[in-house]
């Protein structure tokens, strides 16, 4: 992240660097899984494939498909930006929320969480009278409880909201 | 004529008003979906699978059939109106629906795609109609040598014929299997590729893995676009598609020529954007003026919605009648037939005929429903479009973790999720194909049963998969295909050599 600056369009990250770094993971994770695979029988028993056959040959296909990988994207000489900084923002203003969400479903249950989500979202990063957030949020979680939870039977982690209510 | 009478089986197990009612719930989410910038068939399939988890399953593919239907109208709405393709394969219906809608004639250009995508729907659906039984008749007799054979088939095509570089449909479709194999070994019960996490006993779900490479990843490219709509203004008037429709019979040739090639491409994976472009381009070259294409012809609409729908709707024939999707949505319908316990392949037809035929049924009724609702509903739709995204994009996540965790009650799928978010964020930035992975997360453990079944019954002789003729073309059929790149360029330098020694 060193390639930021003020300057807001400045790409923070080429393809090129990105490519070569996910080739990389994944060449990593070929190996892991691979090695894995060859711990559990790679081979031949006498009934056929041992647990371990087909994986250890798909993760050698994988690695050598990354490292050719690899190789390509080392020669490319193409500086296309992956992700501006605008961008990065805006992606990061969806992502971290999301990711706050998920944390707090575990606490608060799933439909208290997701309250705060929709209506968080959309006045903070919406700018959207907080009012209207509120309502439109409520009337999503309230219409998302009653199809899931009541009509499809469909069960949610609830939180202590939920159990104040008798659910 | 069995098929005829199976089909009437099929309508009367609609006609109950429960089902009509799912069918009506589901065409419009589909349509809501389909017009949402973003959002498309596979994508709302995947977020809106988890409401029919406990509905029979009869009620359910009626519902999800219904909504991809509804997805693939809405689609053309988006593509139009507002120039942007909901999906890969309506970018061939901006090039001439868009100056449509710019000169004012945007209601012409929308009936011309919901007529023609009914148009190719209905002929890729009656194709099923009587090709599925015949198919799944034939494939009764196959034995794991020949299932194998099928998938290896269906892997290669897509390393073969595909569009992204090689290495990265490779990398695609490995990691897939290989994640489709973690868990429990279904054949030997072991355990692999867990590392002692509990969590990974259960395996890598692949309806968890389709909401996050399609829902959640789909909503962060949105994101970091920020699409700006600016669309037309349209309604429909019965005065229009009337006029339209007498025109029809004009264009019967175009019609049934991107109808052809749809089904033609459907059936082989990733079919449909091809066969969108493709009825366009040959559209245009057999016109007397293909200049005039891409300013707003009405042609340059009918060629490639008929041809991706035709595409769309058959490539649900290999899912029925094999267990092989033929596209990233069948892909996951085929999911959900296993969450509703039914086992995808050519048995269906024996065992759950009213399932079988109820499905092939709903594909009429929902396309003659879908087509009445989508021409009424037109200006509402275009409407939602004005919706702010910071409004729909909270909800999206939410519906998301919702499926997420209702597969397993896992909060730990929703983690997953998220995960599978942004690999596939990151994918679609490199341009790594995510309709082979999708694929090999759903069939690599039918795929591998298949292989390690055969290698059992043949002493671990891999001669099998040329033991018999049937296996032994598909098997070399599927060698062919993934090595076309190189035997289509070896074609061409011997044909080249030739006629530069003749000349």
């Amino acid at each position: 992240m060193t390639e930021v600056t003020s300057s807001p369009d400045r790409p923070v990250v080429r393809s090129r660097s990105v490519d070569i770094v996910v080739s990389l993971l994944l060449l990593a994770l070929a190996i892991l899984l691979g090695w894995d695979a060859h711990r559990i029988g790679a081979s031949w028993a006498d009934d056929g494939p041992q647990a371990g056959y087909f994986p250890f040959y798909l993760s050698i296909i994988m690695g050598g498909a990354s490292l050719y990988g690899l190789a390509v994207a080392f020669l490319d000489k193409s500086r296309g930006a992956f992700v501006t900084r605008e961008q990065l923002v805006r992606v990061m203003q969806v992502f971290v929320p999301t990711l706050v969400y998920c944390f707090a479903t575990q606490f608060l249950g799933l439909y208290v969480a997701s309250f705060l989500l929709v209506s968080g979202f959309m006045w903070w990063i919406g700018n959207i009278l907080i009012w209207k957030s509120i309502l439109v949020a409520f009337t999503f979680t309230v219409v998302m409880f009653l199809t899931f939870e009541i009509a499809f039977n469909v069960i949610m982690p609830k939180g202590p909201l939920e159990a104040a209510f008798g659910f | 004529m069995e098929a005829l009478g199976l089909l009437m089986l099929g309508f009367k197990a609609l006609m109950t008003w429960k089902i009509l009612a799912l069918m009506l719930v589901g065409l419009v989410l589909g349509i809501f979906v389909g017009v949402l910038p973003g959002l498309g068939g596979p994508n709302g399939v995947a977020i809106l699978l988890p409401l029919t988890f406990s509905m029979d399953p009869t009620s359910a593919i009626v519902m999800l059939s219904c909504l991809y239907w509804g997805a693939l109208f809405g689609g053309a709405i988006t593509s139009i109106l507002f120039n942007i393709p909901g999906e890969a394969w309506s970018v061939a219906t901006t090039f001439d629906g868009y100056p449509m809608a710019q000169q004012g004639r945007a209601a012409e250009a929308l009936t011309a795609a919901f007529t023609s995508s009914f148009i190719g729907s209905l002929i890729a659906v009656m194709m099923i109609t009587f090709l599925a039984p015949r198919i799944a008749d034939f494939a009764l007799k196959f034995g794991p040598p020949e299932f194998f054979a099928v998938y290896l088939l269906t892997f290669c095509s897509f390393v073969g014929l595909g569009k992204e570089a090689r290495q990265k449909i490779v990398i695609s479709m490995a990691l897939g299997l290989l994640l489709a194999g973690v868990g429990m070994d279904t054949v030997s019960g072991q355990l692999r590729l867990t590392f002692g996490f509990t969590e990974l006993l259960r395996g890598v779900n692949f309806l968890v893995a389709v909401i996050g490479l399609f829902g959640i990843s789909e909503i962060l490219v949105t994101m970091e676009e920020r699409l700006a709509l600016q669309g037309h203004p349209a309604s429909l008037s019965f005065k229009v598609v009337w006029q339209v429709w007498k025109t029809l019979p004009r264009y019967w040739v175009t019609l049934l020529r991107s109808s052809a090639i749809g089904c033609w491409l459907g059936i082989t994976p990733g079919g449909a954007i091809a066969a969108s472009f493709m009825g366009y381009n040959l559209a245009k070259r057999f016109d007397k003026n293909p200049e005039s294409f891409g300013t707003g012809r009405i042609e340059g609409v009918f060629a490639p919605e008929t041809a991706a729908h035709a595409a769309g709707t058959s490539a649900l024939l290999p899912m029925l009648a094999l267990g092989i999707p033929g596209s990233g949505t069948a892909a996951i319908l085929l999911g959900g037939l296993m969450v509703w316990g039914l086992n995808p392949g050519p048995l269906l037809f024996v065992e759950h005929k009213e399932f079988v035929w109820g499905t092939i049924a709903s594909m009429y009724l929902g396309n003659v429903i879908g087509l009445i609702i989508v021409m009424c509903t037109v200006p509402f739709f275009a409407a939602v479009l004005r919706v702010p995204f910071s409004a729909v994009a909270p909800m999206i996540v939410v519906s998301c973790a919702i499926g997420a965790y209702a597969i397993q009650n896992a909060m730990f799928d929703v983690w997953l999720m998220l995960g599978f978010g942004v690999l596939g964020y990151v994918f679609k930035k490199l341009d790594y194909p995510l309709a082979p992975l999708t694929l090999a997360l759903v069939l690599g453990s039918r795929a591998e049963d298949a292989f390690r079944l055969s290698m059992i019954g043949a002493g671990g002789d891999l001669r099998v998969f040329w033991s018999n003729w049937l296996v032994g073309s598909i098997a070399t059929l599927a060698l062919v295909l993934l090595f076309w790149p190189v035997i289509g360029m070896a074609i061409e330098r011997a044909t080249s050599t030739f006629s530069s020694k003749t000349a």
